[in-house]
């Protein structure tokens, strides 16, 4: 691979950062060195302070040491604006768009193209919009409302923004996570032209594999502190993962055999009209099943309406023999039902209550009497979980917003063991977690399989299906597409059934 | 890889628009619903709709819809302003005492929203630095102005008959059945409307009530709409207050007494989603005059006032029930929609 030499100053720079968040040093002294015409990689484990030193970039957090350097200068950044104004495009890892209003003028907030006496330009609104998704290769309508987009729309939305200024530091904050292959192969190729045309790129992402194909160099940080700084070229993914970790990994899918049982959850001709169709499995104690698919394939909304979040219209669902009611969660909780969420900070926890709280949510019947919760017996419930679980905290009254990214994911699986369930859904388990913490996810996911627990595990991530489950079901279009046995189950049969190039006709 | 840059064309039916024409079919069921009224109490009572009478809907409205439309634009960025109803009685005295002492008519006016401005400005400020919630601070300024009101006032009153007679003629007369009150809170509206809908900064009022984290990031200067907002939602009750006295010639220091309620449920009536970000000032000038219609309309068909709250009450929930309605047939179709694209697409 050929690229020009990068120019001798960095456009963009920290030195010797530091940030703090009350107790928690989020940033130690992290130096680093964006160059124009550079695609620079940054590595870390959840909590290892990657959101906190882009938001300094961003003008987000103005650090507490340290400066911020632009083209060699030091700069104060007092907001987004003054960031963005300096040519710095951030894309994050959640979707920050306003629902209300079209994606057009979602990319263009406070920059529409203006005509005379300073009024927004709608027809040239709507035309570069129009012309960035073409760039981008997205089909989406400029006019249509942000809300009712999916997950990898809404990220595709904000890519475009990111776009739609001429970026002399575009930085992308896991931007691939819900993107299909073709849609991270076109965002690729936007963001080469990109880096070819001068612009320096700063990228996260926890595919390795994505690190090594789009940059030139990477940092590593771990617990906050900087580790190393070097050329991709020449280092493996092993070299990587034991900069990040700071040890040897374990084994990252230590799939242990269990012994299959009864047949605990069983789904029959489960239809929700315009979502799925016709689904039908089985899920037998003591055994994974990996739920696969492309994102919107309808294996979310799948897990939301056999748990009762979402009503169905047609077929059934039975937890040991017994069926359940449609759209009554607390039902399904009671048959010993658990659902792990997709989206931890919006559907798993409690943004502003503490851990312990949000542990003790599951439980509030048991930890009370006549309708009185009584806190001792709800502190020891959270106690005796989190410790099980190894989560990272300082007090367990500690918000759970605070919190890394892994730790808050094992706070919801915390949250959801202590109801002792016999069939355990759990979608995307490890999305947006680190290689330590989700090496911890899959033993414990293995461990209740040999206590005789059934485990749903939906995923997009093809290794951990494969490297875990016992059977795996891909999902097209809202159908079951295949039933793939461990032994079958190729990382090729199940991307031809999840596009739909097998199974039923396209 | 060989992936094609050429985007896959998918024919999406009626995705264009399809937020717009819900918008539209939202104030046009309004519109309906104020014209049936008027029809209705029109057959039923040939004089209702006389010159007079018209002139009398409009001027009954224009001060409501005076007040709404700056409360709209306080509750499109996802907050509230309770205080308008002691603003508006505030400014009415104000401009009353003012002109009683030999004061210019248009300096009276120019007064009131200055003063309504400034607690505007109070609002604002409390809410956007104190970050304290602007439910409990703008009830708070209601019982501060009210008392101030109180203390100042007294037992004092303004009457029409110490206010100069061409202030007096302006809040009576007009263009045969147009009232010129009327062409003025027009004129408000239009330009208002105009404002939040072609400029930057008005367009980042509803950044800021549909997602406020969203717009932080997006580098909307997040706590200046929000002053802007409340300082434009006093200049209005200022206004109103000064033609609340040119219409009605009389203030005291109770006046504009628990009318925040009325202004609030002509927002929401018209339109404007209490969880801000959507809505138009053009639902709310047709809330507002669908509300005091209501005033009018029973009288004349022999219906007791007393009725008059309670169906303003069944109104505002029938309004927020259709919002609902609405919503989840839009969320219906939308989920339909991208079931129907991504067939399309992977198909």
């Amino acid at each position: 691979m050929t690229h020009p030499e990068p120019d001798p100053v960095p456009v963009l720079a920290l030195e010797g950062v530091s940030k703090s968040f009350g107790a928690v040093r989020a940033l130690r002294g992290v130096s680093l060195q964006l160059f124009a015409g550079e695609a620079h990689a940054l590595a870390g484990e959840n909590g290892a302070g990657k959101s906190t030193l882009i938001k300094a970039l961003a003008g987000v957090h103005r650090p507490d040491e340290g400066t911020v350097l632009l083209d060699g200068e030091p700069v104060v950044f007092h907001g987004p604006a003054d960031a963005r104004d300096a040519g710095v495009a951030v894309i994050y890892q959640e979707p920050t768009l306003f629902p209300d209003l079209s994606v057009a003028e979602n990319i263009f907030m406070g920059r529409q193209p203006r005509r005379s006496f300073g009024r927004v330009d709608h027809r040239a609104v709507h035309a570069a919009t129009a012309d960035l998704f073409r760039r981008l290769g997205v089909d989406l309508d400029p006019d249509q409302p942000a809300r009712g987009l999916s997950i990898a729309d809404q990220q595709l939305v904000e890519i475009a923004k990111a776009l739609s200024f001429d970026a002399r530091v575009l930085i992308m904050d896991e931007p691939t996570a819900a993107l299909t292959g073709s849609e991270v192969a076109r965002l690729f190729g936007v963001v080469r032209s990109l880096r070819e045309e001068g612009a320096a790129v700063l990228f996260i992402s926890h595919r390795l594999e994505e690190v090594f194909a789009l940059c030139q160099r990477v940092t590593t940080l771990r617990d906050g502190a900087w580790i190393a700084t070097e050329p991709v070229a020449g280092l493996g993914e092993d070299d990587l993962i034991r900069r990040m970790v700071g040890r040897d990994l374990d084994e990252l899918y230590p799939k242990l055999p269990a012994e299959v049982g009864a047949v605990a959850l069983s789904v029959r001709r489960l239809t929700r009209e315009g979502v799925f169709t016709d689904v039908s499995f089985e899920v037998r104690g003591g055994e994974i099943v990996g739920l696969a698919g492309l994102v919107g394939a309808g294996r979310s909304e799948v897990a939301r309406a056999v748990f009762g979040v979402d009503r169905w219209d047609g077929g059934e669902v039975e937890v040991a023999g017994k069926p359940l009611k449609p759209g009554a969660p607390s039902l399904a909780m009671a048959a010993g039902l658990a659902l792990v969420p997709e989206d931890r900070r919006a559907q798993g926890l409690v943004m502003g209550m503490s851990i312990e709280r949000n542990i003790g949510l599951t439980g509030l019947r048991a930890t009370s009497r006549a309708g009185v919760m009584n806190r001792g017996s709800e502190r020891s419930r959270a106690v005796d979980w989190a410790v099980r679980l190894q989560v990272k905290y300082a007090r367990l009254g500690d918000l759970v917003g605070t919190l890394s990214g892994g730790n808050q994911q094992k706070v919801v699986l915390a949250k959801w063991l202590a109801t002792s369930p016999t069939v355990l859904i759990v979608d995307e388990p490890t999305r947006g977690i680190d290689v330590g913490t989700k090496a911890e996810v899959h033993r414990l996911l293995s461990q209740l399989a040999g206590q005789g627990v059934a485990v749903l595990m939906i995923s997009s991530d093809l290794p951990e299906i494969l490297g875990m489950a016992d059977r795996v079901l891909v999902m097209h279009e809202g159908r079951i597409a295949a039933e793939l046995d461990r032994a079958e189950a190729t990382e090729q049969s199940v991307l031809a059934a999840a596009t739909g190039v097998t199974g039923r006709a396209a | 890889m060989t992936t094609t840059m050429e985007p896959v064309r998918v024919a999406v039916p009626a995705s264009r628009g399809l937020l717009d024409r819900v918008l539209k079919m939202r104030e046009l069921a309004i519109l309906a619903v104020l014209v049936l009224m008027l029809a209705a109490t029109q057959i039923d009572n040939s004089a209702f709709l006389s010159q007079q009478g018209i002139k009398d809907l409009l001027l009954n409205a224009t001060i409501l819809v005076l007040v709404a439309v700056g409360e709209a634009m306080v509750v499109i960025t996802r907050n509230v302003d309770l205080s308008v109803g002691s603003v508006l009685g505030i400014t009415a005295f104000a401009a009353g005492d003012f002109l009683q002492g030999g004061g210019n008519p248009l300096l009276a006016v120019v007064l009131a929203v200055a003063l309504g401005a400034g607690f505007g400005l109070l609002n604002g400020l409390l809410v956007s630095i104190g970050q304290v919630p602007a439910l409990v601070v703008t009830l708070g300024t209601l019982y501060i102005i009210r008392g101030i009101d109180s203390i100042w006032i007294g037992s004092r009153e303004i009457t029409a008959g110490v206010l100069p007679t061409g202030f007096i003629d302006f809040g009576h007369n007009g263009l045969s059945a147009l009232p010129y009150l009327a062409v003025l809170a027009a004129a408000v509206l239009v330009a208002v409307a105009y404002f939040l809908r072609n400029y930057r900064s008005g367009r980042e009022f509803y950044a800021l009530g549909s997602s406020p984290e969203a717009a932080g990031l997006a580098g909307v200067p997040v706590r200046r709409r929000i002053l802007a907002a409340y300082i434009a939602c006093g200049a209005l009750a200022g206004l109103a207050g000064a033609l609340y006295l040119a219409r009605f010639g009389n203030v005291d220091s109770g006046t504009g007494s628990g009318y925040e309620l009325t202004v609030v449920s002509a927002v929401v009536v018209g339109g404007v989603a209490f969880t801000g970000g959507s809505g138009s000032v053009y639902g709310v000038a047709l809330g507002a005059l669908l509300l005091t219609s209501i005033n009018s309309v029973l009288p004349s068909i022999g219906v007791s006032s007393v009725w008059v709250q309670a169906i303003d009450g069944i109104l505002l929930l029938v309004a927020i029930a259709v919002d609902r309605i609405l919503a989840l047939r839009v969320a219906g179709i939308l989920r339909k929609r991208a079931a129907e694209t991504r067939s399309a697409r992977h198909g």
